[in-house]
């Protein structure tokens, strides 16, 4: 039972604090789960980090910039990108309603955007404000079928009646709402008809629809013809069962397992649900399939972070512009910096956060976070306590034995495979 | 869709959470790769042994811009903004031309050292890129199969992690088999936060009984990377151990810059003269998704190839240990024929395939597709790639194409490889 509550904390939040730990204890396991996915007190941690606002593009008004306005932009981008990012890393530590916290960082990794290409941090911060509105998937899926940082990134402003541009439509179903192979190249290419007609007014952070690079003809897909436009598309494939299925299976991997397939009892509850995102959390937190999938998961590098700050008492929002820069130079070399996935399909998951080039830049940003916190007497155990570790292994406890000093055994508390792998 | 990176493969293939590779893969550094090379006169034995590069291009590489069909009209009626001019293009014969970034790959042209197998794919292709590359990597078109063709010729050597290697942050779903996995070498040497010796990280790597395998996993990265720091200084002790180039510490925070296969090449190199026994390697550059503003982007991942590739064979070329040197380029599938409006292309289907090297007959092998005659707006494959897989199988690594292919395909050699 203990153990089932730190689980739940863990996989539906960033990390439990002790203090946090305790008191589900005191709740009990349903209870928790309710408190979790239903929060009924405004989140007062989150007020400390409000989304920032970022004002207009640097390149916004100019119709020609010269190399000189183009050079000092793409500088103010980065500086903007690194702004929000920290901000988001300093959000997920304070908001005391993690476990919406989390699911929208998921959504993130669902719809995955890089500003890698995107540039404008403006658009990234749209898409971010967005998916936070979004109550369930449906209303998630229509809105981000004419996102304008999804639009670019899969290059939907470039696809018109005369000349369509495929990708789009195809991640909309691939990554998005069905899941490869449940489509044929056909339906791809009259998805991506149906997507024409989108144009991105980037002063405005907005897309609009321009009817005369709309394709208005007939389109076929999944044996269903119509003149499918962006919505009706959205819509259609809202209403095919794999869709609900998919999207539980997505959870399911990353939630519960990233080995191991979704149970279909667990799945059938899920779908049930669906599309309210959250209430298929509940229905997965209360499975017993999920209290039976304890290490099945990796801590991403965002969360394992993340975590550490909440577990240290830290926040990213207060650190020194030095430490920031480690911190996001650190993610990078981990494989995840927030509003940057590497593709489309977002992040990996499992045993491929665990590379050895992953293990020493792990290392080294725990010594750096662990050099953070004000030295104090430590021992292993209270290492264990304050990281919401049960009992170390052997193994681990061997390490922490090797040393006295404080930030060492941090240092080796954070990066022990017990703190990783949930 | 900006880059594509290899992520994207190994997660959906599923070959990342195979047994075989939980058993053991990426126990080995590039110091313990150094070290394997063992005695004198092993190592002269390695110096000797055919060995063979594969190079991934991740994206879906446009094959048509790649190797030009100059002399065809439809080539220019489908892609106006994105064809280039016949005066341009680096010619290899009255019909077809390397694109003009090629020039290194034209000089090699020239030394008939490289060989361009056209046509390259297989039937009912498949579109999404980390469907179409699991098939290219599994050499199984037929259905998903949880090996890689150089897997499963590691189970049936029963080869050492080492026979094949990968530079790759991770390993490919090509290197890994049914039991056994080649390794992912990592490079560069061991930092730790003052304080924290290699031997606390050395117990920190240890298996417990009854963990969990993740748990056990993320145990041995602890253990892989003390072994590493461990060998690669008994590398540098040893005098034949050549220099090893250490990754800069900060990543770049723009897409390019840094040339990833040309450093990934470099320690190909390094490792092949100093005689390890490693027979088969596998590099990558990706990029190649170009769906907008093609040509540029392109043109840029085509220079970073040619360097890549030039100044490798360049090397190769100066030892006999090189000479046994033969390197394959593929990409999971080429572009459409026809342009997208925002004069980029969308994911196709048969491409090109170059091999090069000191061992290669040069020439074209196999038929250009038509461009009149597609398929739905796509090519039609000409050549079964598990034809270039099988020749590869059989000439370089001296082992039965039909028993590593499968699926009861008979492998037709393509005589690209001229052996003395």
């Amino acid at each position: 039972m203990a153990d089932d509550l730190a689980l739940l904390l863990r996989r539906a939040g960033f990390g439990p604090t002790a203090a946090e730990l305790a008191a589900a204890k005191k709740a009990g396991y349903d209870a928790t789960v309710a408190a979790l996915t239903a929060p009924t007190a405004p989140d007062v941690g989150a007020s400390l980090a409000p989304v920032p606002v970022l004002g207009p593009d640097p390149l916004s008004g100019l119709s020609s910039p010269t190399v000189a306005q183009r050079a000092k932009a793409s500088e103010e981008r980065w500086r903007q990108t690194a702004r929000i990012t920290q901000w988001w890393l300093d959000r997920l530590t304070v908001a005391d309603h993690q476990t919406r916290e989390k699911l929208w960082f998921f959504w993130h990794g669902h719809w995955a955007t890089s500003v890698r290409k995107v540039l404008r941090p403006q658009l990234m911060l749209t898409q971010h404000r967005t998916l936070r509105s979004s109550l369930d998937f449906a209303v998630m899926a229509h809105k981000m079928i004419t996102d304008p940082a999804l639009v670019f990134w899969l290059d939907g402003e470039s696809n018109t009646r005369t000349a369509p541009n495929e990708n789009l439509g195809r991640e909309l179903m691939e990554l998005f709402m069905l899941g490869i192979g449940r489509y044929s190249e056909q339906d791809v290419k009259a998805a991506g008809r149906a997507l024409t007609g989108w144009r991105i007014d980037y002063d405005g952070a907005r897309t609009f629809f321009s009817p005369g690079w709309h394709d208005n003809g007939a389109k076929t897909i999944l044996g269903t013809t119509k003149n499918f436009d962006a919505h009706s598309l959205v819509d259609f494939l809202l209403k095919q069962d794999r869709c609900a299925a998919f999207i539980a299976e997505r959870l399911w991997f990353r939630y519960a397992s990233s080995t191991d397939p979704i149970p279909k009892s667990t799945r059938d509850a899920m779908v049930a649900v669906f599309p309210n995102s959250m209430s298929m959390l509940r229905k997965l937190f209360e499975d017993d399939a999920f209290r039976a999938s304890a290490g099945r998961l990796v801590k991403q590098p965002t969360e394992w972070f993340v975590g550490a700050m909440r577990h240290l008492g830290l926040r990213p929002g207060e650190l020194s512009d030095e430490m920031s820069t480690y911190v996001l130079n650190g993610l990078e070399r981990l494989g995840q910096l927030p509003f940057a996935p590497p593709s489309v399909e977002g992040w990996p998951a499992g045993a491929e956060w665990l590379t050895v080039g992953a293990a020493q830049a792990r290392l080294n940003l725990a010594g750096r976070i662990a050099q953070l916190v004000p030295a104090q007497r430590l021992t292993p155990e209270d290492v264990a306590h304050v990281l919401t570790i049960e009992t170390w292994t052997n193994r681990t406890y061997a390490a922490l034995k090797a040393t006295t000093d404080p930030q060492h055994l941090l240092t080796i508390g954070l990066a022990s495979p017990e703190y990783l792998v949930t | 869709m900006d880059a594509v990176t290899r992520r994207r493969f190994l997660l959906a293939s599923g070959v990342v959470g195979g047994s075989a590779l939980v058993a053991g893969a990426a126990k080995l550094s590039l110091g313990g790769l150094l070290h394997t090379a063992g005695e004198a006169s092993a190592r002269e034995d390695h110096r000797k042994t055919p060995k063979l590069v594969i190079v991934t291009l991740y994206g879906g590489n446009d094959g048509l811009n790649t190797v030009i069909p100059y002399a065809s009209r439809a080539y220019y009626a489908a892609r106006p903004e994105l064809a280039y001019e016949p005066e341009r293009v680096l010619r290899l014969d009255d019909a077809l031309g390397l694109n003009p970034m090629l020039k290194g790959l034209s000089s090699l042209w020239g030394e008939q050292r490289l060989a361009v197998v056209l046509g390259a794919g297989y039937p009912k292709p498949d579109r999404s890129h980390f469907r179409s590359m699991d098939i290219w990597q599994s050499a199984s078109p037929s259905g998903p199969t949880s090996s890689g063709w150089v897997g499963r010729w590691l189970d049936g050597t029963k080869a050492a992690p080492e026979a094949a290697v990968s530079f790759e942050p991770m390993l490919p779903p090509l290197l890994a088999g049914e039991t056994r996995t080649g390794a992912c070498v990592s490079i560069g040497g061991l930092k730790l936060p003052t304080g924290i010796t290699p031997d606390m990280i050395g117990v920190l790597g240890r298996r417990e009984p009854n963990e969990s395998e993740l748990q056990a996993r993320a145990a041995d990265a602890y253990a892989n990377l003390i072994n590493i720091n461990q060998l690669i200084r008994d590398a540098e002790a040893a005098s034949a151990a050549p220099e090893v180039t250490v990754q800069p510490e900060s990543p770049a925070t723009s897409t390019g810059g840094s040339n990833v296969l040309s450093a990934q090449l470099l320690r190909v190199a390094q490792c092949v003269e100093a005689g390890v026994p490693t027979r088969v390697y596998s590099v990558s550059l990706g990029g190649f998704d170009t769906h907008a503003s093609e040509r540029i982007g392109h043109e840029f991942l085509l220079r970073q190839l040619d360097q890549a590739l030039t100044s490798f064979a360049g090397r190769l070329s100066r030892t006999e240990a090189g000479r046994q040197v033969t390197t394959v380029v593929y990409s999971e599938f080429g572009r459409r024929v026809r342009a997208n409006a925002s004069d980029g292309t969308d994911h196709g289907t048969a491409g090109p395939v170059l091999v090069l090297g000191s061992q290669v007959a040069g020439g074209l092998y196999g038929e250009q597709p038509s461009l009149t005659d597609l398929d739905d707006g796509d090519l039609k494959a000409t050549t079964d790639f598990r034809d270039v897989v099988g020749t590869l199988l059989a000439e370089v690594l001296q082992a039965d194409p039909a028993r590593y292919i499968g699926g009861g395909y008979e492998p037709k050699m393509l005589p690209f490889l001229a052996r003395d």
